[in-house]
């Protein structure tokens, strides 16, 4: 089922959780929702199941107003961060219980009921454990657990809130790949919350980046990573580098030179770049390029991180190369050039910006003001 | 030589095995003579001696007292005046302790407060406070009176005051138990269709089990050992509004001690009762309480 976000505002008492977010999530998809500790990110998943209540904005399943539905109403499938499972019932119990408090007229028969539970506890892969009681199971199998009783309910929608933060780092991996499957099998609707950009971005079909209550960026991971509409959204995915620069002429300086990127339209003034450690060219002779001594070497798996010192007032830069590169440039002074880079203007806050790749002739386009 | 580095390896270690908290034997052999002696000197010796004195002339003589009338009335009163207060701050703690835990409104800290307030005050004046409501110079008394409805020196007025004394039993041995298992339990219960009742019943209270049942099981042991506000308000209409305790302090003042003594057993024999009741529970639920209080 799709679900509609419009311009949902929540405030607990005078404090602003969310300010007019507004979020399309369509049928059968997988969406996370991204970002730092109060973003919003769990506020605007509470919203959506209705176990917090809007200050102002509606929320549609489909084409029902839902914003008005209690909780048990909406027929969700919540699983929580610490999953919540309740510890005096069996697996089973536990799995079943969505469907043993329906009201008489619409509750299956019990050994409908036991089947239906039984079908999800295999599905989740716990057959012959459902007898036993979730303080007798491991993290991981609780969560599994847990989404099992979330979709016992045959639920519009399935929320998850942080559903590996609990895990540690091998059992999160299978688990998110697992996930994934149970995902494409059962086709439900899925709107997950992390801070983890690996997780969002690995498992998502489309991710939804937050911050201080608001929506930065919406897309897919692949136009999050290389396409990112503000800053915030560049420095909270993924490494980036940002320096001060000055617009003259449609040419980019760095300090007193030019660094051989072309900003054509651009008025001048002052701006931040940002690039990433990995878009970037070596040069032999710098005739307009950034140049700095590296201060440090770092090797990570199959590329090396070089840090490069540009001068006592910004903050250093890193690239990464790979290894034989890196062996090859002088170790002390390192000439380059980001081979994709966008700018920020200071005074315009978000969106305003241009964004160049590789050609230099290419025309620069403006994403608003 | 190399029996020397043997020796010096296994002495080494043996003296790293003792933890760094521990004591050495004579301070704790100390201490578990002062905590043991105490225990003796105030809890044993007292209770034993309640029980040499009801005794002290026979089993037979122990019985009869108890079946004085007076006595037996005493004793009915007691139970009821428990079998009314103690469903009553049953139903009242668990109440507050929802509200406290799962809630967040206004006033919340004042009313947590409050809650403790029957154990700041002396249980004198709480039984005074219902004089002063109730009474004959009261503007509440002759009102009710005029109805037929009777508070002081009968059953209401002992219930009431009972209940003033036993009322933060329950809630705060469950406002700790509430809180710290949080409110993810019961959403999940909601989010999964199910009515707030059915989360009660299925969900909060199996939760608490425990933790209630300890709670009742001190609100009873208080209710029926409530001496200083019941006695305020209950007149000492003998074989009417004596109860347990009040019967006990009459036959002493009496110089019937074995009556008093006999009486004043039963009374302990239901505190022993009691702690016998939920030690046994713990023992035999332990592994349950233990897996309801975590995480």
């Amino acid at each position: 089922m799709e679900v509609r976000v419009q311009n949902i505002r929540k405030e607990f008492g005078r404090f602003p959780a969310l300010e007019d977010v507004s979020l399309d999530i369509r049928s059968g998809e997988l969406i996370a929702l991204l970002g730092p500790s109060g973003s919003g990110k769990t506020t605007l998943l509470r919203l959506v199941a209705g176990l917090e209540s809007p200050t102002e904005g509606m929320i549609f399943f489909g084409e029902q107003d839902a914003s008005r539905k209690s909780v048990q109403e909406r027929n969700i499938g919540f699983v929580f961060q610490h999953y919540a499972l309740f510890r005096h019932m069996t697996v089973l119990d536990n799995v079943s219980f969505g469907l043993k408090v329906r009201p008489s007229n619409r509750r299956p028969p019990a050994a409908e009921i036991r089947r239906r539970a039984l079908d999800l506890i295999d599905l989740v892969q716990l057959s012959g454990l459902e007898k036993r009681y979730p303080g007798q199971l491991s993290g991981g199998q609780r969560q599994r657990v847990a989404l099992a009783r979330a979709m016992a309910v045959e639920p519009n929608v399935l929320l998850l809130d942080e559903p590996f933060g609990a895990l540690d780092a091998q059992v999160r991996k299978e688990l998110r790949k697992w996930l994934r499957e149970i995902h494409d099998r059962t086709g439900h609707t899925t709107i997950f919350v992390t801070h983890d950009q690996e997780e969002a971005l690995e498992l998502a079909d489309r991710v939804v980046v937050m911050s201080k209550g608001a929506i930065e960026q919406v897309g897919t991971p692949d136009e999050i990573y290389d396409h990112p509409v503000s800053p915030f959204v560049y420095g909270f995915i993924g490494q980036s580098n940002c320096l001060n620069v000055t617009l003259a002429n449609g040419e980019i300086w760095f300090e007193d030179r030019p660094i051989g990127l072309r900003a054509a339209n651009e008025p001048d003034g002052t701006a931040t770049l940002y690039f990433r450690p990995h878009d970037i060219e070596l040069i032999d002779g710098c005739g307009g390029c950034l140049a700095g001594l590296v201060t440090a070497s770092r090797r990570v798996a199959g590329t090396r991180h070089l840090e490069l010192d540009l001068g006592r007032a910004h903050p250093s830069v890193e690239i990464e190369l790979p290894p034989e590169r890196a062996t090859s440039t002088d170790h002390t002074r390192v000439a380059f050039r980001p081979t994709k880079w966008k700018l920020f203007r200071k005074e315009e806050k978000r969106g305003a910006a241009q964004q160049r790749v590789e050609t230099p002739a290419a025309e620069l386009a403006r994403t608003g003001t | 030589m190399a029996h020397d580095a043997g020796s010096a390896s296994i002495t080494a270690p043996s003296r790293a095995i003792e933890a760094a908290t521990s004591e050495t034997r004579l301070a704790r052999a100390m201490l578990i003579a002062v905590a043991l002696g105490f225990v003796v000197l105030f809890l044993l010796l007292p209770l034993t001696t309640v029980f040499i004195e009801a005794f002290r002339k026979g089993p037979a003589e122990f019985l009869a007292a108890l079946r004085d009338p007076e006595t037996f009335s005493a004793i009915l009163l007691t139970l009821t005046v428990a079998g009314i207060a103690v469903p009553l701050n049953l139903t009242f703690g668990v109440a507050a302790a929802w509200a406290i835990a799962k809630f967040e409104f206004k006033g919340k800290a004042f009313l947590t407060t409050l809650i403790d307030l029957p154990f700041s005050v002396s249980p004198v004046i709480s039984g005074l406070v219902f004089v002063l409501l109730f009474g004959a110079n009261s503007a509440l008394g002759p009102i009710l009176q005029s109805y037929g409805i009777q508070i002081l020196f009968a059953v209401p007025g002992l219930v009431l005051a009972t209940v003033f004394v036993t009322f933060p039993f329950v809630a705060r041995e469950l406002i700790p138990l509430m809180q710290e298992q949080g409110t993810s339990d019961e959403e999940a219960a909601l989010s999964l269709g199910a009515t707030g009742w059915q989360t009660f019943w299925h969900v909060t209270l199996p939760n608490i089990k425990w933790g209630l049942l300890y709670g009742v099981l001190l609100c009873n042991a208080r209710a029926m050992g409530e001496f200083g506000a019941v006695s305020v308000v209950s007149g000492h209409i003998r074989g009417q509004t004596n109860t347990m305790p009040l019967q006990v302090e009459i036959l002493y003042n009496e110089y019937n001690f074995v009556a008093a003594f006999a009486v004043a057993a039963l009374l302990a024999l239901l505190a022993l009762v009691t702690l016998v009741l939920k030690t046994a529970l713990e023992l035999r639920y332990s592994d349950e309480i233990a897996a309801s209080r975590r995480h």
